[in-house]
Order: C-alpha cells, then structure tokens, then sequence
C-alpha cells in the first residue's frame, strides 16, 4: 500500500541525482557569463556535465515509462494536477534541450565538441555564425527558464511538505516505506 | 489487548489541521528557501555585483574606445585570412602527446590581422601585428592560437588590461592619450612601464611575411607520461628580418598588399619554436620575458599558400579563443588566459549575429567574384 505511493528506488535516486547536476549546471552556467577568471575551469566541468545530464535524462524517460510514477492524491484539485503534470513535461524537455541545443552551438560555432582530454563530440551542425548566434541566445533563455521551472518546482514540492502535507513530497523524499505522521 | 487507549491518529492523507499562525509560518519558510536560491543564481550571474569585472564589461569597453564597426572582430579587426599546411617533424612528441605534432601533415586556416578595434584604419609600421592560427588535425581537436609580433604583453591581469583600455585611448580633446593618467597607471603598474619599454624597442620588420610572432603568454606541453613543463611558442619566419620604413607605404593597406602580392608568388613560410620554461619561469605573467638561453624546439613547419579577403576567407568565423586547446596542451597559471577565452566567446557570439560588412582588405579573387 505504502510502497504503491512512493516512486520506485532507482527513480528515486535518478531524481536526487540529476537535482543535485541540473543545479550545479544552472549556476555554472551563470557563473561561466559573468566570469573572467573562473571562465576556462567552469566551462571545463560545463561540457562533461552536460553530456552527462543528457545521457540521465534518457535513461530517466525510459525508466519513467517503464516504472511509471504513483498516482496523485486522489483528493488533487485538476488545476494542480495539470499543473504538476506540465512543469514536470516541461523539466524534462528542457533537461533534453539544453544540452542538444549546447551541442548544437558549438558545432556551428564552430567550436569542437571536447569533453574531457582527447573525447570530443562530433559536430551535429555545419558551420553558420548566424546560428551560432541564434543558438547561443536559445541557450540562454532557456537556461532561465529551465531555473524558473525549477524554483516552481521547489516551491510546489515544500508546498505538499509542509502545507498540504499529502503524500507528494514523501513520494520522492522519503527513504522510509511510511510517512512519519500514519 | 493494549490497556490504555491509544492516542487519536488522523487517517492516511489527512495530517492534523495547521494553525493560522503555523500556515503562515510555513508559507514564509517557502518564500526565503525561494529567494535564497534565486539570490544565490543572481550572484553567481553576477547581478548582484555590478563591481566584478566581467567579459561584457571588456567587450563594451572595446566597443567604447573603438567604436562598433558590425560584423567584425572587438580587437584586430582588420585582417586577411590564410590558408595553409603544417608540417610537423615530430618534434614536439619530446613535450607534448598533442596528435597535432605527430610527424605529418595539417591543414590550417589562419588569420593576419592589426591590433585595433578599426578595421579601416590605414596600416602603419608601428602598429601590433598579429598571427592567428587554427590547426585541425583529422581527429577533430583543434588547436587554436593567436600571436603578437611583440615580445611581452604589456599587462599582467585582466583588471590591469581593461584599465589600461581606458587609459590609452585617444582623449576626445587632443586626440592623444592623457598624459597624466598614464603616468599615474605606470606607477601603479610598474611591469608595465617596463614592458611597454620593451615592446617600443622592438625591432620593427618590414612585413607580415618577415615578421616573428609570439604566443607570450605560458601554456603547459603534457607528453605521453603525463610530464608537464611551462612552454611559449613564436611563429619565426623563414624570410630574413628586413627593418621596417620609417614612413608607411603609399597604399592605406600596404602591409597586406604586400603580403598578397608575396603569396600569390610563392608560398610563405614560418617555423613553429617552441621554448621550453624552467622552474622559476614566470607562467603568470606576460609581461616578463624568459631568459633567451632556453631551449628553443623547431616543431614544424608552417606553409601559407593562399589569401583571402575576410569576406570570403574561412577565418571570419572563427573565433581563435587561445584556450581551444587538444590533449597534451593545457594551460598555465596565467590569468590573461582564462580571460582572453571569457572576452573572446563574448565577443564572437555578438559579431556571429550581426550582418557582415565586405572586408577591410579584400583579394584579387574576391574583387573578381564581387
């Protein structure tokens, strides 16, 4: 009964993992515009990272498929499951976009593609400064989006913590099979 | 049977109420956990610190002192692309893994260019000079550098650059740098004073062609055990140093006329000398030269067969960021590296988007298609 309300383990973990690199990349990202001296560092964890988050998210979708979430309080005003149901679409759309769309930027930069040492990504776009241009724009705004989405998320999750007090926040939190309060 | 009675339990889903006051509490906790994350993004941006000095910050200057002239490069605005071939001897595999020094042959795609955000203005002999070189060997890691023809930066830091910016750009009144602050920046920056001494001591050469041009800031060759040494690099042309007219040539481009003029000829040839550092040689500061007894390592050579106008040539679009770097190249402690690799990638994504002017020294095939 418990378990049915709590996302699997692995999706669990995928989770908390991925929370702790998207941040780290949100603020890295920040970090590499407004940095001189920090630039070169940052941008060297910046690509590995990237990747790595790219390749997370693909094997979040598949397990998502596979191991589907538990449902949601019955008790949910539609409004706040449509909600949850898009902000989470949108979290990993964009999770997929930005690192396509980084990829994408360097190739038509053209900037090779070097992940660490002598790994380096083939480019997925010829040449085009134009669209360098566009890209690295396109990079950006959805950069603060993908940080806006994140901080609804947040929100939302302290919310159903400490608000609603539903089984919402325990689904992804918790480690133990029953919430504290049954 | 338990004897006492346990405590009223809420059902699953349903906690017990919340006061008020508890609600309000709760909500307030959600509402600083939210502000102090995107606070703590807002720094990390830099938008809470309008003193950092930050890439765009050096951009607009460039832009300030230089005006914007679309399309083209921040600094070193007028140029001239090449085309050309490395040839590697194998050398550099004594101090660095890079596959780029494996004996044998890489294109190139290059640039020529004067320092200066002008790309109209007519050469003169004293300007900078510049050699900006991309090698892409087959494996895709691209080694890109970018080369003075100076023997010393005349900075140590970025802050000092971006202040010196300011300092030697023309007074709208006299048209000349302000007197007092520059002395008052050579006092604060003693290394400087010295080294701009060095750079106006230089031995001027007549052209691009018999001109030597120099990495000047450090880097570190990482060979196949994974040993490190400090290294400088320099473009050393084959044609013998001929000493620059004191007066410019006729034409407003006549260092690249000439230049084309050679190459339609025959190709122009540079040797890549690596100089190899010792311990106690200064990696983070450009302004200082290294002893001149250091081991100089020939590494290949470079042939430029072929010119081109920027308005056809392979090497408007790329940006020669000096940290693009392949394995078993690494940079140093130098400050001016990062910096230059923030100020370069700004500045490329804002001229990648703006609609090109034709270039400022075109090629005879260029005209034609024109």
């Amino acid at each position: 009964m418990a378990a049915a309300h709590r996302f699997p383990a692995f999706s669990r973990f995928l989770h908390w993992l991925m929370a702790v690199l998207v941040l780290a990349m949100l603020f890295i990202g920040a970090g590499m515009t407004a940095s001189i001296g920090d630039y070169h560092w940052l941008l060297t964890i910046h690509r590995p990272l990237g990747l790595a988050i790219l390749i997370l998210v693909a094997i979040r979708l598949i397990n998502r498929l596979l191991n589907p979430p538990p449902p949601l309080p019955a008790a949910m005003p539609g409004w706040q499951r449509f909600a949850a149901k898009a902000s989470h679409w949108l979290l990993y759309i964009l999770m997929f976009a930005l690192p396509i769309v980084g990829w994408a930027m360097l190739s038509a930069g053209p900037y090779p593609v070097v992940v660490w040492g002598s790994f380096v990504l083939p480019p997925i776009l010829p040449q085009d400064a134009m669209l360098f241009a566009t890209l690295r724009e396109l990079h950006r705004i959805l950069a603060y989006l993908l940080f806006l989405t994140f901080l609804a998320h947040l929100g939302a999750a302290l919310l159903h913590a400490l608000i609603f007090r539903d089984s919402v926040f325990q689904s992804m939190a918790s480690w133990r099979a029953t919430p504290p309060w049954r | 049977m338990p004897e006492t009675p346990t405590p009223k339990r809420p059902r699953d889903d349903e906690p017990p109420p919340l006061s008020l006051i508890a609600v309000l509490l709760r909500l307030g906790i959600i509402g600083l956990v939210s502000l102090l994350v995107t606070a703590a993004f807002l720094y990390a941006g830099g938008w809470l610190s309008p003193d950092r000095l930050t890439p765009v910050k050096v951009v607009d200057r460039f832009e300030q002192v230089d005006g914007i002239s679309a399309g083209f490069r921040r600094n070193h605005a007028k140029g001239l692309c090449f085309a050309g071939v490395f040839q590697s001897n194998g050398q550099g595999l004594r101090v660095s893994r890079a596959s780029v020094f494996d004996m044998g042959e890489v294109p190139v795609v290059g640039r020529f260019a004067l320092a200066g955000g002008q790309p109209y203005l007519p050469d003169t002999p004293q300007m900078v000079r510049s050699m900006a070189v991309r090698f892409m060997p087959a494996d895709g890691e691209d080694w890109r550098t970018g080369m003075n023809d100076i023997p010393v930066f005349p900075v140590s830091t970025p802050e000092a650059f971006y202040e010196q910016l300011a300092v030697f750009a023309p007074d709208p009144a006299t048209g000349k740098p302000d007197p007092a602050r520059m002395a008052d920046f050579f006092a604060r920056h003693p290394e400087s004073a010295h080294a701009i001494e060095l750079i106006k001591a230089r031995a001027v050469s007549s052209g691009f062609h018999n001109d030597t041009f120099n990495s000047l800031d450090a880097f570190r060759f990482v060979d196949a055990e994974g040993k490190s040494v400090a290294v400088r690099w320099s473009m050393v042309p084959d044609a013998p140093f001929e000493a620059a007219a004191a007066a410019p040539g006729a034409d407003k481009n006549y260092l690249f006329e000439d230049l084309i003029a050679r190459i339609g000829q025959q190709p122009v040839q540079f040797h890549l000398v690596v100089t190899i550092g010792q311990p106690g040689d200064p990696t983070n500061d450009a302004t200082v030269a290294w002893p001149p007894e250091r081991e100089r390592i020939d590494v290949g050579t470079l042939s430029i067969h072929a010119v081109e106008g920027e308005d056809v040539g392979a090497c408007r679009d790329v940006n020669f960021d000096p940290l693009v770097l392949p394995a078993g190249i690494e940079p140093s402690d130098d400050p001016l590296l990062s910096a230059r690799s923030a100020v370069y990638s700004r500045s490329f994504w804002r001229r990648a988007g703006e609609s090109k002017d034709p270039s400022a020294v075109t090629t005879p095939a260029a005209d034609k298609g024109a």
